[in-house]
């Protein structure tokens, strides 16, 4: 320790308390690099998250593109949408385990402490897990690529497509951080942010067409938000199939408009949770 | 002097358990305050509500005359906490820890990398700056955590037990860089376990156990309180520590503190202290026991709490020096 005693003196007099949506993007942008240098430093995160999707992309187009015909379509081209919205609801799981590892070791409660905007460490995390799903979907799109998928309909809807998926991936994270701020370890966070996922995602058109159900779970998977999202994703890429494999009533025909219906739903719903949460939330 | 920190019917309740209960503190603007108690207390819990991070059940707190509970975000801008966890995050090196602090308080990029400098070069961490924290050591980690709460060098700060967990040497950088603060003229708050460490850093001391000040003072105003002098007995055999508190009580001005876990009993001093050894000892002869330790003794905090709580505090250390 030098001995040299602190030039600054205490002052009382601060700048004005920043407020709104600038300080939020700014302070949001902070702890998004924050976020994103830890990924640097363990490159095993980056590493395994790379590795699994383009293991399911080959397991499900080699194993069950054989087994599995939906009529009008390539399995492989049906079944590229179907993968990408899967992992990036599972990427989204991410924010759960980020936040509440955040908790536990008190980092929050720093952050909490600070004159920052009090929705800056919610849109850092979910703007950081966004940039890691962007970067593993060009990853899979290329695998993709390299198995036979195609996009069949020229770049404007090719990008649309894109954004619309980053869009529920997006949202999909304010879920997670709710879980996150919810739970009271790292541990928990992990497997409650990743359970509801399996039969929201299986009971959907994602891997199958929905037609191939029991009749009575069929309105439950033409209804599932993730099904509406796949069969926007299809139709935007020319990757849809026809006829009764679509599904069935109102979700077959307007895949694209139920899904940013559900996307703006669920931001509507889960952005104010997840700051009235991390208000409250308080890590012991 | 104007009060830095004023606290006024804290009361903050977890379910059925009531985490304080009323509590009234004021800290002067430049002075210390140290909060003393065991753990559950209340300590911690304190420095929460005055920090911001938690909303009382009932009381009022202002901070620097800023009310807490309603004007949150105008307290944060003149406050610095560093807490019990050190609550630095370890995949991110110490520079780049304290700029994130620095650009969090609307520093800019420059002032706040030129500010984690200063603060790096002056906590004796600028070698390992570039190196990830989670290759520092715990006393460089809490030296960081602390550095980071004065980034802006906040007129005041809190300290949630700053030193527990370190060794002796730790302790000692965290006592100075903590003083130089203090002679620089910020307000702080600390909580202690360690009666050395709230005698050493302290200009008031409030003792608090279960959420009420039990106590409140100069660490010497505590000590006088209890006597300047103590005679203790220290017994091999449990079982005969009533007797020897019997006899004590005998001799002394009032009733003997007894401290269970370490077979200690102890006494003010009545009339000259060498004469109420030399009867001490006699009657605990004639009593047939035979004391591992007996001495007269300067009070220390641990005597107070000792006095206050009947109980030891749990970790301290216990001071064997007369």
């Amino acid at each position: 320790m030098t001995a040299a005693p602190e030039v600054a003196q205490p002052n009382m007099a601060r700048p004005g308390v920043p407020e709104g949506l600038g300080a939020a993007l700014h302070d949001g942008w902070v702890v998004a690099k924050r976020n994103l240098i830890k990924i640097k430093r363990i490159p095993d995160l980056l590493i395994f998250s790379t590795i699994q999707p383009i293991m399911f992309v080959l397991l499900f187009a080699y194993v069950f593109g054989g087994a599995i015909k939906v009529s009008g379509v390539n399995y492989r081209e049906y079944l590229m949408p179907g993968i990408f919205v899967q992992t990036v609801a599972f990427g989204a799981a991410v924010t759960a385990i980020g936040l509440a590892d955040d908790l536990q070791k008190g980092i929050v409660d720093r952050f909490r402490s600070l004159p920052m905007s009090r929705a800056a460490v919610l849109v850092g995390r979910t703007t950081s897990d966004l940039l890691n799903n962007v970067f593993v979907t060009v990853v899979m799109s290329l695998t993709g690529l390299l198995v036979g998928w195609r996009i069949h309909t020229g770049i404007g809807k090719g990008i649309a497509g894109f954004v619309v998926l980053f869009l529920f991936g997006y949202a999909m994270s304010w879920i997670a951080a709710v879980i996150g701020l919810s739970v009271r370890s790292v541990e928990v966070a992990q497997s409650a942010g990743l359970i509801w996922l399996f039969p929201l995602t299986f009971l959907s058109n994602a891997f199958v067409a929905t037609d191939t159900l029991p009749g009575w779970l069929q309105p439950v998977a033409d209804w599932n938000p993730i099904s509406s999202l796949v069969l926007g994703l299809r139709e935007l890429w020319g990757n849809a199939p026809v006829g009764a494999a679509r599904g069935h009533g109102f979700p077959a025909e307007h895949p694209i408009q139920l899904a940013l219906m559900w996307i703006a739903l669920i931001l509507v719903i889960f952005v104010p949770l997840a700051i009235s949460r991390y208000r409250k939330a308080a890590a012991r | 002097m104007a009060d830095a920190i004023i606290a006024q019917g804290l009361v903050k309740r977890y379910g059925t358990v009531i985490a304080l209960d009323g509590l009234d503190l004021t800290v002067p603007e430049g002075t210390v305050l140290g909060l003393l108690g065991p753990n559950g207390a209340g300590k911690t819990t304190t420095v929460r509500i005055l920090t911001t991070l938690l909303e009382p059940d009932r009381g009022e707190c202002t901070v620097g005359g800023i009310d807490v509970v309603r004007r949150p975000q105008q307290v944060r801008q003149i406050i610095g906490l560093s807490g019990q966890y050190a609550a630095v995050d370890e995949y991110l090196t110490g520079s780049e820890n304290l700029e994130m602090i620095g650009r969090l308080h609307h520093l800019g990029r420059g002032k706040a990398r030129e500010r984690a400098r200063e603060l790096l070069e002056r906590f004796d961490l600028a070698e390992a700056a570039n190196r990830t924290v989670k290759t520092y050591s715990g006393g460089m980690r809490r030296r960081l955590d602390l550095a980071g709460a004065l980034v802006t060098s906040p007129p005041i700060i809190f300290l949630d037990e700053p030193t527990t967990g370190l060794d002796p040497r730790g302790r000692l950088g965290m006592w100075d860089v903590i003083s130089e603060r203090v002679r620089a003229g910020s307000t702080l708050l600390l909580t202690t376990q360690y009666l050395e460490e709230a005698d050493q850093l302290c200009d008031d001391i409030i003792v608090i156990d279960k959420g009420r000040s039990i106590a409140h003072g100069t660490p010497d105003e505590l000590k006088r309180e209890v006597g300047g002098e103590r005679l203790h007995v220290v017994l091999a055999d449990r079982a005969d520590t009533d007797v020897a508190a019997q006899i004590l009580a005998d001799l002394g001005p009032e009733l003997p503190v007894v401290d269970h876990e370490a077979h200690d009993v102890s006494t003010a001093i009545a009339g000259p202290a060498p004469r109420m050894l030399i009867e001490a000892v006699r009657r605990l002869d004639k009593a047939g026991i035979e004391p591992r330790d007996i001495a007269v003794r300067t009070a220390t905090l641990d005597d107070v709490f000792m006095k206050l709580t009947g109980q030891a505090l749990h970790g301290a250390e216990r001071e064997t020096t007369p």
